[in-house]
């Protein structure tokens, strides 16, 4: 049933609904889809599909329903009679493909399409025989046989099934990672607006209600107008198991950085983990204490670390078990990395790592204090909606 | 598939089969369609020539960051009142006078059907478009101060544009047929080339889209060369009389393909300069 393919798409991640459903019903009611699968395919995606993100999911979960010629075959006969019904169809044959046409009758062509119809399991391009694209078959798209049957599409053009299982559209997923523009706009988000500054608007109430209070007499009133307050540290892990991921912090950094974008802006470096200081410089050597950082930041302001959380157990669990044994931190990793998110009030840690190398390894630890999610354009998005105040955190930080 | 308008492309707009299915399933419907792509894959071209192909006139709305979508339906200018009611000019009891309609408010007062170009809509606040959903669902408002309803005759068809800058709401989303203007393959191209440039040999094209898609493929570019730049670029060699047969080595007119310092040196590494 057409049905299941909303509840494909559903599963396949296409955020398509009833509204979107019945949308469809109304435009294939209307005969917009030319009564052909590729039609169908077109207004389907036009309807479903709301963003460029989401094209991807539309074709895999289009290939995983219509995969397998046996819904089409009903459509099919009916259209393969019409088109042999329809004696001008014929005018563009020469003479000698008129007489090879004469060979196949139709209930001849009927009795061998089913029956292949019925042989064939999958797709099938090119070749003499199956019922697929581009043979000299006599059934088929786009195929060379003269009296050949076009079974859905255009002439000429690419099906819908090829044009699905092209998966153009996979480099537009958004669990893909990311560039910076689309960090940009991920961070566009994050914001809270309000009046500082100059006053440089005009205030239309006031105006008018200041004009009202001088009887008549013109009294403008301006405003500041409305800035983003909200203020943001950047902590990054750098060097080691780091550095593949080093373009994509960059990038992280360079959107966050961008000027204007928030009220405040400071960034610091760390090796592995947090212990009793941070760095304002990749290089280690200008070191900030985590009890300073904290001591002169709001609790308003919000903390964004960006690591793979990944170490030795022991680099994260014990006094003295940073790295580098000349700096003997005197408390754990994960101490300080729970007064940082004690403190703030909204903290948030991007993890460049895929979610499923977390389990059993410090991710899954850290993931407990700080609510964590991966650097992609979702995990992003979700991690700038609960530092804004909306989302809730993710499971594992709940849980501790 | 009668009984309503269909857009079937120009002469001088080529549209692929899925864009053409897109924009008569919205006419269809009656939805807006949102039409997202690169820059310069013809976006607000397509509006202007959906119009002219249905011979309908083209409403254009071009918004900008400060945008609000009140100004879309109608600005009440109360400096002006103020002004006059301080300086005596003009009847200042007659609000109407001071009600001017936006681009949207023209759209749904129109007595004919008119096509609505919401141009850009990503670069106004994120809210935006949530504020429209109302009058772009019931296609009628109703002007405050002075009470009037205005409710349209007959629907407009909205286009709507977007650079794919943003995610938009999904309640918003939710009520719009949506298209994603792939970038032309190669054998598109060579007809959009033509349409514009109709006496192009066809070696010369060749040539030109070759090192077209070449320049498009090179790693790292910041803004990868369009649809409009290779038209204005073909254009710039015809004008310059470059023979376009034997373009080799560097890439003459490079600036009319990449716009950006960086790109241009990418490109120069490449020996493409």
């Amino acid at each position: 049933m057409l049905i299941d393919f909303l509840f494909e798409l559903r599963r396949q991640g296409v955020a398509a609904s009833a509204h979107e459903w019945l949308t469809l019903m109304e435009a294939l009611e209307l005969g917009l889809h030319d009564s052909s699968l590729d039609g169908f395919y077109r207004v389907a995606r036009a309807i479903c599909v709301k963003e460029v993100g989401q094209l991807d999911a539309f074709d895999v979960a289009f290939l995983a329903h219509f995969r397998g010629v046996k819904f089409e075959a009903a459509l099919i006969t009916g259209e393969l009679l019409d088109w042999l019904s329809d004696p001008r169809a014929l005018e563009g044959l020469s003479e000698s493909e008129r007489r090879m046409l004469e060979r196949l009758d139709l209930d001849e062509l009927r009795r061998r399409f089913e029956e292949r119809l019925r042989e064939q399991k999958e797709r099938h391009d090119g070749g003499n025989r199956w019922i697929g694209t581009g043979g000299t078959s006599p059934f088929g798209s786009g195929g060379a046989h003269p009296t050949g049957m076009r079974v859905g599409g255009g002439g000429g053009g690419r099906s819908a099934m090829q044009l699905a299982a092209e998966r153009r559209f996979r480099e537009y997923r958004r669990d893909a990672i990311l560039d910076v523009r689309q960090v940009d706009l991920a961070l566009r988000r994050l914001r809270q607006l309000g009046r500082e500054g100059a006053p440089e608007e005009l205030d239309l109430d006031e105006t008018i209600a200041a004009t009202a209070r001088n009887a008549g007499e013109l009294e403008l009133v301006f405003h500041p107008p409305k800035r983003n307050r909200m203020k943001l540290i950047l902590l990054m892990d750098v060097g080691g198991s780091m550095d593949p991921h080093a373009r994509l912090v960059e990038r992280l950094f360079t959107a966050a950085s961008r000027v204007g974008r928030f009220a405040r802006f400071r960034s610091f470096y760390f090796h592995n983990c947090v212990y009793d200081e941070v760095y304002e410089d990749a290089e280690f050597r200008r070191p900030l204490p985590v009890a300073d950082l904290i001591g002169e930041s709001s609790r308003e302001e919000r903390l964004v670390v960006v690591g793979d959380a990944l170490m030795h157990p022991a680099e994260l669990l014990s006094a003295g078990g940073s790295i580098y044994y000349h700096r003997d931190n005197r408390s754990p990793g994960i101490a300080s990395l729970r007064r940082l998110v004690d403190w703030y009030r909204r903290a948030a840690w991007l993890n460049p790592e895929p979610e499923r190398f977390w389990p059993r390894s410090t991710a899954e630890t850290i993931s407990t204090v700080f609510p964590m999610w991966t650097l992609t354009l979702d995990g992003l998005g979700h991690a700038v909606r609960y530092l804004v105040g909306g989302a809730d955190r993710p499971a594992a930080a709940r849980a501790g | 598939m009668d009984g309503f308008d269909q857009f079937l492309g120009t002469s001088r707009y080529i549209a692929s089969d899925e864009l053409r299915q897109a924009v008569n399933v919205a006419l269809a419907l009656e939805r807006p369609l949102l039409v997202r792509g690169e820059p310069g894959t013809g976006k607000t071209v397509l509006a202007e020539n959906l119009a002219e192909s249905l011979g309908l006139e083209l409403i254009r709305w071009h918004v900008k960051s400060t945008s609000k979508a009140m100004e879309g339906l109608y600005v009440y200018d109360t400096v002006a009142r103020l002004h006059d009611s301080r300086f005596g000019d003009g009847d200042v009891r007659d609000i109407r006078r001071y009600i001017k309609l936006g681009p949207l408010g023209r759209a749904l007062s129109a007595t004919s059907r008119v096509v609505l170009l919401i141009d850009e809509i990503d670069k106004a606040d994120i809210e935006f478009p949530n504020d429209l959903l109302l009058e772009l669902d019931a296609m009628r408002f109703r002007i405050d101060e002075t009470g009037d309803e205005i409710a349209a005759v007959q629907r407009p068809f909205v286009i709507i544009t977007s650079n794919n800058e943003k995610e938009l709401p999904d309640a918003f989303l939710r009520r719009c047929i949506f298209h994603y203007i792939e970038f032309p393959d190669r054998e598109l191209m060579a007809r959009i080339v033509r349409v514009h440039h109709p006496d192009v040999e066809a070696r010369a094209l060749d040539q030109c889209l070759e090192m077209f898609y070449g320049l498009r493929e090179l790693p790292k570019l910041r803004k990868r060369p369009s649809t409009s730049e290779l038209i204005d670029w073909v254009c710039a060699l015809r004008r310059a009389g470059v023979d376009l047969n034997r373009i080799g080595g560097g890439i003459p007119f490079l600036g009319t393909l990449l716009k950006n310092e960086q790109d241009v040196q990418v490109a120069q590494k490449r020996g493409l300069a």
